[in-house]
């Protein structure tokens, strides 16, 4: 009886899934993120030619020498399918004004598909001139980067901070990671002091890129080159999306990536449809891409409609870190009564919040943070087949060890015994008849 | 799930096929040779298998991430080498430390293993070590047990000087498990193991052969030579309290 009532509920989640196989929700699930020309990765390499890169003190040679030949090696090793660009900054004017001085960045070589010599020619002429704007090259660089849909890196290659406050480099960056999806920026420091690492790590982390010192040439030309393979390495891209303030206005999401910004104290709400039969899987986590109090948490709540909390998932940290993480699944459970309940209500709209508990380290920091780009969120969710439930602690009900066999064996020679007396005792009564 | 049953117990009565999946679960091993690279997100993770020993070189600072998958009744453990810079280039001691999270990012806490240590300025390399949970075939969706899928393997440097910011290090990540079995076997399966979906990675690992299909446990050996001894013992009990037949009867 109750296996023909499984498989009656089997038939339904079968049909069930046919069913959704046809509507527009997982025919979305089905286009195979692949690559063409239009998601070609695109890596823009921005090099300072401030006039500090004159100095000599990499491996003897000068900085910018040093630079020269790592370009080389790195455009000799570039991977077929990255449209590599080259933007300097500071490498044409020579005069003391600080305004043009600030404007100086070129774009020495377009980004698109790679012709080596060209690109080899152009760094050549190089030579170590102005200021180091760093803010502007990097905003300059966005704009070059624009359109396409595959990965956008920045790398930049600087051995001075920013000359050209009061814009300030890493509040540029965040920008420019607020305003598209999937915008790294990577940072190496020649010979760099502690005011330059500051700056520079900065940059990196408002991205979720890497910053690196570099000593040596050696050093330079595989840190490089490792960053243009990262960058041809396929990935998926999250899609943007914007959550509410309430579930009643949230956005609907499929099974996906998706990226979001919250702001400190800022609920974000989404909403997920789970059907009968089916598991939904959340993951959240939130990047810190700005100097933040040593504490944080992030907590991600799966509600009811009717504000009931169904699950959750929380996680708190403390220390340097780049993301804090957490997830849920909700198997939501087969539906027993037969009576066709129509469609609509068999699916149930999962609402989920997201939030941190990130705080600024200073109040101003809090309260230019008002207005500006809220902190980088990463959502994943899947919807899958829901698990068996577990009617047992052990697999199947099953047992396992020496008590068990004892306790086996013992009941079966107990049994045998009184079986054996019975028979006996049946045999005399049958003889004394 | 009752018709998987029936068909685990069909399964049963071969009990060769039995025997030889058994066999199948025979713990991963030995010390390949893996990726040369590290990602940087949990979006960017390199795959490793397990027993392949992942090698990166990377700056002071960075977050270095990679993944690998664990089936139930493996107690996975993962070990960490950070090779450091040379001493002289280095400001102060930095801390070093691995997380280890599960398919949907929620951290798993290790049982054993220093999973974060702070390298003395003289330091030449930090070894880290972290041995999770035994992975279990399912839980409630409440708890945070270890489940079969993907686990992420995050190495960084949490303590450390801006003065040592950006320095070179080489990091060697393996991760290696034990084989529990029957002990850690609880009823129930998951749908499907927690691997991130298709629309949010592009492949997801598998084990080498493939994820287990949940039905063996070495429980069906036991509770059968259980059964078997039971009723040996019965036919003995019988026998002792039967007494000869008599001639005759």
């Amino acid at each position: 009886m109750i296996i023909r009532k499984r498989l009656a509920a089997g038939l339904c989640a079968l049909i069930a899934c046919l069913s959704m196989g046809l509507s527009p929700v997982t025919a979305y699930a089905d286009d195979e993120p692949d690559r063409d020309a239009e998601a070609a990765p695109k890596v823009e390499l921005v090099l300072d030619v401030s006039g500090s890169m004159r100095a000599r003190d990499i491996d003897g040679k000068s900085r910018m020498a040093a630079a020269k030949q790592a370009f080389n090696e790195v455009l000799d090793a570039t991977p077929e399918d990255v449209e590599l660009g080259i933007r300097t900054l500071g490498a044409n004017y020579r005069g003391d004004d600080r305004k043009t001085g600030c404007k100086d960045t070129e774009q020495l070589y377009p980004v698109g598909p790679l012709d080596r010599r060209d690109a080899k020619t152009a760094v050549a002429t190089l030579s170590p001139t102005g200021w180091t704007p760093i803010g502007p090259a990097l905003l300059k660089a966005a704009g070059d980067l624009k359109g396409g849909e595959g990965s956008r890196r920045i790398v930049l290659i600087s051995d001075g901070e920013d000359t050209c406050q009061p814009l300030d480099p890493c509040e540029v960056a965040r920008d420019i990671s607020a305003q598209g999806v999937d915008l790294t920026i990577d940072t190496l420091g020649l010979v760099p002091n502690t005011k330059m690492r500051k700056q520079l790590s900065c940059i990196a982390e408002a991205t979720g890129g890497t910053y690196t010192s570099i000593q040596h040439t050696d050093e330079l030309s595989d840190r490089v080159g490792q960053l243009v393979d990262r960058a041809a390495d396929p990935v998926v891209k999250p899609v943007a999306v914007s959550g509410a303030d309430s579930c009643s206005a949230a956005p609907e999401l499929k099974p996906g990536l998706y990226a979001d910004r919250a702001k400190f104290g800022e609920h974000r709400w989404y909403r997920v449809d789970v059907e009968p039969g089916q598991e939904l899987r959340a993951s959240v986590s939130v990047g810190a891409d700005r100097a933040v109090n040593n504490d944080y948490g992030v907590l991600m709540r799966a509600v009811t409609k009717h504000h009931r909390e169904i699950v959750r998932g929380s996680e708190a940290g403390d220390g340097r870190t780049d993301a804090i993480s957490t997830g849920l699944r909700y198997p939501k459970p087969e539906r027993d009564d037969e009576d066709g309940a129509d469609d609509e209500d068999r699916t149930e709209t999962v609402c989920l919040q997201v939030s941190h508990s990130y705080s600024a380290t200073s109040a101003t920091a809090f309260a230019d943070a008002k207005s500006k780009p809220g902190l980088p969120v990463e959502l994943a969710v899947d919807v899958v087949d829901a698990p068996d439930d577990a009617s047992d602690a052990a697999a199947f009900g099953l047992g396992r060890g020496w008590w068990l066999l004892g306790a086996l064996v013992l009941t079966g020679f107990v049994g045998g015994l009184l079986w054996g007396w019975l028979s006996r005792w049946r045999v005399a009564v049958w003889r004394t008849n | 799930m009752r018709t998987k049953r029936l068909a685990a117990l069909a399964g049963l009565l071969g009990l060769t096929t039995l025997l030889t999946s058994g066999a199948a679960f025979a713990a991963s091993g030995d010390d390949g040779k893996g990726p040369a690279d590290a990602g940087t997100s949990f979006r960017t993770a390199t795959e490793i298998a397990q027993g392949d020993r992942a090698t990166a070189s990377a700056s002071t600072g960075d977050y270095l991430y990679w993944s690998f998958p664990a089936d139930a009744g493996q107690r996975p453990t993962v070990e960490a080498t950070v090779k450091l810079p040379a001493s002289a280039s280095r400001h102060a001691g930095t801390t070093w430390r691995i997380d280890v999270y599960d398919g949907l990012r929620r951290r798993q806490s290790c049982m054993y293993g220093m999973q974060a240590r702070t390298a003395p300025k003289d330091a030449a390399s930090v070894d880290l070590a972290c041995t999770l949970r035994t992975v279990r075939a399912w839980s409630e969706p409440w708890a945070n047990d270890p489940l079969p899928g993907t686990y992420y393997v995050r190495l960084t440097a949490t303590g450390v000087e801006t003065a040592d910011l950006g320095l070179p290090v080489t990091a060697e990540v393996k991760a290696t498990s034990k084989d529990i079995g029957g002990a850690a076997a609880v009823d129930g399966t998951l749908g499907a193991p927690l691997v991130p979906g298709k629309r949010a990675a592009l492949s997801a690992a598998e084990p080498e052969d493939g994820w287990a299909s949940g039905w063996w446990t070495d429980r069906w050996a036991w509770t059968a030579a259980g059964g078997v001894l039971a009723a040996l013992a019965g036919v003995g009990g019988y026998t002792l309290a039967r007494g000869r037949a008599p001639s005759g009867a």
